[in-house]
């Protein structure tokens, strides 16, 4: 059991490793901004879990599990807010290789926005607020 | 049997950080540095995970809850800054 | 302070054209998940889940809460914990599939790899659960939030290795098929009848029909 143990330990940690490796390839090879943020945020979270498991799992010490639930949870709210971020600065500052997209449906809605407001900076316009939804009450 | 997993998780940390950093280098707006550099933040915290596991202590633990936290301030503070029409 | 009455839907539109910068004020039947949270916060900083120190905690988090308002999520009210326990087991196979969708791109396609920005429209109208979906679906291969919509709960999504408009309508179906089940383990109960309509009887299944 414990020789498992041990050997469940290596592989967790080799395995989250890995996973960065991932995200320093993907940040390599992906052509433009977007893409690249796919990289930096899916691995981070996985190689985090596995890493944390790992390292669990090899000092037998049961009570870390709340930090880790803290760490990892505190990463599960903030990879994606930050990924957001950074993508809506990149994307409304043309640092979008526009030339990688298949389609691209935010395109129209923000130079209709900009138009009538002269800005690039705000949310995109709302729709007029009529309350022609059958229920939500 | 964990020195040689640390060993090769430690190869592929230092490759994946050297990415990291060619990216810095190369990374034709702030918004492509900013990222690597959150990434090169996790990969520090993975290793600090690793030593923590090959010299049995704990004392790293709460770097990488502060990491965490200190990438997505970092990441959330610059993309503001590049939002502002005036900076880009 | 305006009206606590309000629907999700008011609310909403509400804020989104309010531009007075006053703030609603969350009240403790809707703060009290968040004080849970950071009470968990400072016993896992201390590791030490021993009454006293989770009573300063308290003490602690109801001084930061009151000092630093919030403003408010207005909560549906309806819970479904197994739902949730799917939906998060669900979440972590799709953490891992992520992965390696990732370094599948990343290695195979390089530099080939097309990708496009879509409009999902989404169903429901409650923030939460725009916001989940907005998480889940930036943690699960292909998809993340590029910009939202508040007041049509649109998302604006990048999503990855897309070549032809079949993936854009997959992606589509897949964006929604996370919305069904979280509207299943914590949607407001009229959301949740009407997914239950809209999948028929069989609406617990992997694959919403149609």
């Amino acid at each position: 059991m414990d020789t498992f143990l041990e050997a469940l330990a290596a592989l967790l940690l080799v395995l989250g490793s890995l996973m960065s490796l991932i995200a320093g390839i993907g940040l390599i090879t992906f052509p433009d901004l977007l893409s690249r943020m796919h990289a930096a945020t899916k691995p981070q979270v996985l190689g985090f879990l596995l890493l944390f498991a790992g390292l669990i799992i090899h000092l037998r010490s049961w009570g870390l599990i709340p930090v880790f639930a803290l760490a990892w949870g505190l990463q599960l709210l903030t990879a994606p807010v930050s990924a957001h971020m950074i993508g809506r600065a990149g994307y409304r500052t043309k640092h979008v290789a526009k030339e990688t997209l298949h389609v691209d449906e935010l395109k129209q809605v923000i130079s209709n926005h900009s138009q009538t407001t002269g800005t690039t900076a705000a949310v995109p316009p709302a729709k007029p607020a009529q309350n022609d939804e059958p229920e939500s009450t | 049997m964990i020195e040689i997993a640390v060993w090769i998780g430690g190869v592929m940390l230092a490759l994946a950080s050297i990415a990291c950093l060619w990216r810095v280098f190369k990374g034709p707006s702030i918004l492509d540095r900013v990222l690597a550099l959150d990434v090169m933040l996790l990969i520090i915290s993975s290793a600090l995970c690793l030593d923590m596991a090959l010299n049995r202590h704990t004392d790293y633990l709460l770097f990488t809850v502060v990491a965490c936290t200190l990438g997505f301030i970092g990441s959330v503070t610059v993309s503001r800054f590049v939002s502002d029409q005036r900076n880009a | 302070m305006k009206d606590k009455n309000l629907k999700h839907r008011d609310q909403r539109i509400d804020d989104a054209l309010d531009t007075s910068g006053v703030r609603h004020r969350a009240t403790f039947k809707q703060e009290w998940p968040l004080l849970l949270l950071l009470i968990f916060v400072w016993g896992a900083l201390w590791q030490d889940f021993s009454a006293g120190n989770l009573l300063f905690g308290a003490i602690i988090s109801i001084v930061i809460v009151n000092l630093f308002p919030l403003p408010p999520v207005v909560l549906p009210g309806r819970i479904n914990l197994w739902y949730c326990l799917k939906l998060f087991a669900w979440f972590l196979g799709q953490v891992f599939v992520a992965s390696g969708h990732v370094a599948r791109v990343a290695i195979v396609r390089r530099k080939k790899a097309r990708s496009a920005v879509i409009a999902v429209p989404l169903r429901t109208e409650s923030d939460l659960v725009v916001m989940t979906v907005g998480h889940v679906l930036t943690l699960i291969p292909g998809s993340f939030v590029v910009d939202v919509d508040r007041s049509s709960s649109t998302l604006y999504l990048h999503y990855l290795d897309v070549n032809s408009d079949a993936d854009v309508e997959k992606a589509r179906a897949n964006i929604h098929d996370i919305e069904r089940r979280l509207i299943m383990a914590i949607g407001s109960p009229d959301e949740y009848e009407a997914i239950k309509n809209e999948c028929g009887p069989d609406f617990s299944s992997r694959k919403p029909k149609k």
